[in-house]
């Protein structure tokens, strides 16, 4: 640029001068930090720990004494996870089969459409688009209990109450306006000049969006997978009212029936209350690091 | 290095999902086969089919039951269903559901109610038949109804004029829970009146125990305990006549017969020196679960506990209860040995379809036959039917109550609080008899479940 020798006394770089990225690893790694994060860590599993132990212990011991007298007084059974998986009974078995016959169409159907209909909503231009698109990220506001009498009405004249199509079609449209909005702010994210080049080498929008997008929306499908499985899973009030019959409910209406009429069977809860966390924590340890990502997704960047 | 150990832990716990996952779909597939099998199996005693005929061939239809009774319960719920199955072909479907209160409300209002409910409130079967999606029980039903049940049962399921639903079960709140051990031990006699039992619990003080135990906390629920006492001492002290205006608003909450049943109850659960046996003090009634609170009589710490028939289900299954056992009820006596009021509740079979094989169902249901088939396979279940013979019942609580409830010089009365609005009955009558418990004067309470009445 100019012909001008350059001035030594220029100090050079000083190692000072670090990211603060490195700052951060820095001060979290310090022995202090992580002796917190052990005792946050330690106090919010202890909880399901006990009730890990409660659910092996006898049904007299957890009704009179605490999960923590175990370690002096250690008794151990399994009447318990019997007596949940008993077929004339409780029979939870059942239910989790129920359980994940609801959860995958409830979760893949709301993927589907939400991914088409964010993908119209980034990159298709026609009218009355913001407007739709503002009515769709207003339904979000309407709490869904509102809607649980009306909607059984309108299944009930459809003719299919009592059927698992009530739960999936529920769930999905439930899911759907945070679904679509979330995938929204991912897809208009990608750089429009890929989507240029994609149409300039004649792609339509089918070919941009299965060839193009899609495998740049996968973490974001993953996290909301996530989300949509964990709560589909352990939601209660929707299939309570739509299930309508034991044959379809899901594993979460039989746990709140656990107790007994005037519950009197609550020793039964914790080990209930495992078998259906098995799936939920497997899922989650599965796509842990897509959670926190996705968790991220929706917000408002740079 | 962390993402290779993440993956791997997580396929481990993939595995593990799946391998569970795989149990469970087979347990579920081998499960259905043995109880098909059980239930061809299963032979249960025959019954006089004739009644059922008239209802036409309905082999092969189905009747849906929605009822808040979940296990263990509803096991002879269903067993019981089996004979008119055999008799008529048709198929009981049954689902329990302990959020049955407030689901049955949202079926019914969006058409899509079951074929019969069991309603356990008087209160509730009127709102059922005020959404219009109920239907009146068809008159075979009616006629056992005559039959077997007293003209006040018939009447709890009577709204408008209009006869709805047959009484089902039923069971007995006017108990007080003892050691029988103890008892004998101490010398101590069951009392006869209200004021034996005064003198009793004084004796007890004297002997240097804590007489009575109670506990009211029961989730949103919590108060209900308490509104039983009043509701037992109001039928004491003011008598049936009272007790029937009380509930039905023709005397006001803040009356002073009901002030003076409160402070009759207070006499015993706000006296630090009666209460709460093996639990704490007064206060500690609020914050022990009703479900725990009796126990203490089977260490030895607590003496007394008033608690319904159905609170036998609650001491650990290791437990006799008998007359002679390790512990047992006895009738909460009235203000002299000659009067009997007996506070109680029930289920109720209301219908929301007329087929056939709804109507042969109910008739069933309402029969002898039924209540005695019911008898011999339940325990911790009563009926006020007429025709139920005492013997069929195996547990020995059982027995006192139906005893209790069938005889002729009892007086019935149903659970108050069940049969008031709900915004008293379900909400301020238990909110405000908790705040009594833990301080609230009398006067205050009852004023304010006065202005809580719907007007």
């Amino acid at each position: 640029m100019s012909t001008v020798t350059p001035v030594t006394t220029t100090p050079p770089l000083t190692p000072e001068k670090v990211s603060a990225a490195s700052t951060a690893k820095k001060k979290l790694t310090s022995p202090w930090a992580s002796l917190a994060a052990l005792i946050i860590a330690v106090l919010w599993t202890l909880p399901t720990f006990g009730l890990l132990v409660s659910s092996f212990r006898p049904e007299r011991a957890i009704k009179t004494t605490g999960w923590w007298t175990f370690f002096s007084d250690p008794k151990v059974t399994f009447e318990n996870y019997q007596a949940v998986f008993d077929p004339d009974n409780i029979n939870l078995a059942d239910f989790f089969l129920n359980s994940i016959v609801i959860t995958l169409p409830a979760v893949i159907i709301p993927l589907c459409l939400a991914s088409l209909a964010a993908y119209a909503f980034a990159w298709m231009n026609f009218k009355g688009k913001n407007f739709l698109f503002i009515a769709i990220f207003a339904l979000q506001i309407v709490p869904l209990q509102v809607t649980l009498i009306p909607l059984l009405s309108l299944y009930v004249d459809m003719g299919i109450a009592n059927t698992f199509w009530t739960l999936w079609l529920s769930h999905s449209a439930f899911a759907l306006p945070l679904a679509i909005y979330i995938l929204h702010n991912f897809i208009k994210e990608v750089p429009s000049s890929l989507i240029e080049a994609a149409r300039m080498d004649g792609a339509g929008h089918v070919a941009i969006f299965f060839r193009v997008l899609l495998p740049l929306l996968t973490p974001a499908l993953a996290a909301f997978g996530i989300f949509q499985f964990l709560w589909v899973w352990n939601d209660l009030l929707v299939s309570l009212t739509f299930a309508g019959s034991p044959e379809i409910s899901p594993i979460t209406v039989q746990l709140s029936n656990l107790s007994g009429t005037r519950g009197t069977a609550w020793h039964l809860l914790s080990a209930g209350a495992f078998v259906s966390i098995i799936v939920p924590v497997t899922v989650f340890l599965l796509l842990q690091r897509y959670f926190v990502r996705g968790l991220l997704a929706g917000s408002v960047k740079g | 290095m962390f993402g290779q150990r993440g993956s791997s832990r997580s396929r481990v716990a993939l595995a593990g999902a799946l391998s569970v996952g795989l149990a469970f779909s087979l347990a579920a597939c081998g499960d259905s086969d043995d109880s098909d099998s059980g239930t061809t199996d299963s032979s249960a005693a025959a019954i006089d089919c004739s009644p059922y005929a008239a209802f036409g061939d309905i082999k092969g239809k189905t009747v849906t039951i929605y009822t808040g009774i979940v296990t263990p319960e509803d096991t002879p719920h269903k067993e019981s269903y089996k004979p008119f199955e055999q008799c008529t072909g048709a198929t009981i479907k049954y689902e329990g559901d302990k959020a049955f209160e407030t689901q049955i409300l949202v079926r019914a209002k969006a058409g899509n109610p079951p074929d019969l409910a069991f309603v356990p409130q008087p209160g509730l079967l009127q709102q059922l038949v005020a959404t219009g999606k109920a239907v009146e029980a068809p008159a075979e039903t009616s006629a056992n109804v005559d039959k077997w049940f007293g003209e006040d049962w018939k009447a709890y399921g009577t709204v408008d004029g209009k006869f709805y639903a047959a009484p089902l079960g039923a069971n007995v709140k006017s108990l007080v829970w003892y050691s029988p051990q103890e008892f004998k031990d101490k010398g101590y006699t069951v009392p006869t009146t209200l004021a034996d039992l005064q003198t009793l619990t004084d004796k007890i003080v004297t002997d240097g125990g804590k007489p009575w135990c109670a506990g009211i906390s029961s989730g949103e629920a919590t108060g209900w305990p308490l509104t039983d006492w009043v509701e037992d001492f109001v039928l004491r002290t003011a008598g049936p006549e009272t007790y029937d205006k009380w509930v039905k608003h023709e005397i006001p909450f803040n009356d002073p017969a009901i002030v003076t049943a409160f402070d009759a109850v207070g006499g015993y659960l706000k006296n630090d020196k009666y209460v709460n046996g093996g639990l704490g003090d007064v206060k500690s009634i609020a914050s022990t679960t009703f479900q725990d609170a009796g126990l203490p009589i089977l260490d030895g710490q607590c003496s007394l506990h008033r608690q319904a028939s159905f609170y036998a289900a609650n001491f650990p299954k290791e437990t006799t209860v008998a007359e002679d056992g390790d512990v047992y009820a006895f009738y909460l006596p009235g203000q002299d040995a000659s009067s009997k009021p007996v506070l109680g509740g029930g289920e109720f079979v209301l219908a929301f379809a007329d087929r056939p094989e709804v109507k042969a169902f109910q008739t069933y249901l309402a029969s002898d036959v039924w209540a005695n088939a019911k008898a011999k396979l339940s325990s911790g279940w009563v009926s006020a039917n007429k025709g139920l013979d005492t013997n069929n019942l195996k547990n020995p609580i059982d027995k006192l109550s139906a005893t209790i409830l069938l005889d002729p010089n009892a007086t019935f009365r149903f659970d108050g609080s069940d049969m008031m609005p709900a915004a008293v009955g379900s909400n301020a009558f238990w909110k405000q008899s908790t705040n009594w418990i833990t301080g609230q004067d009398t006067k205050t309470t009852v004023d304010n479940i006065e202005k809580a009445w719907p007007q």
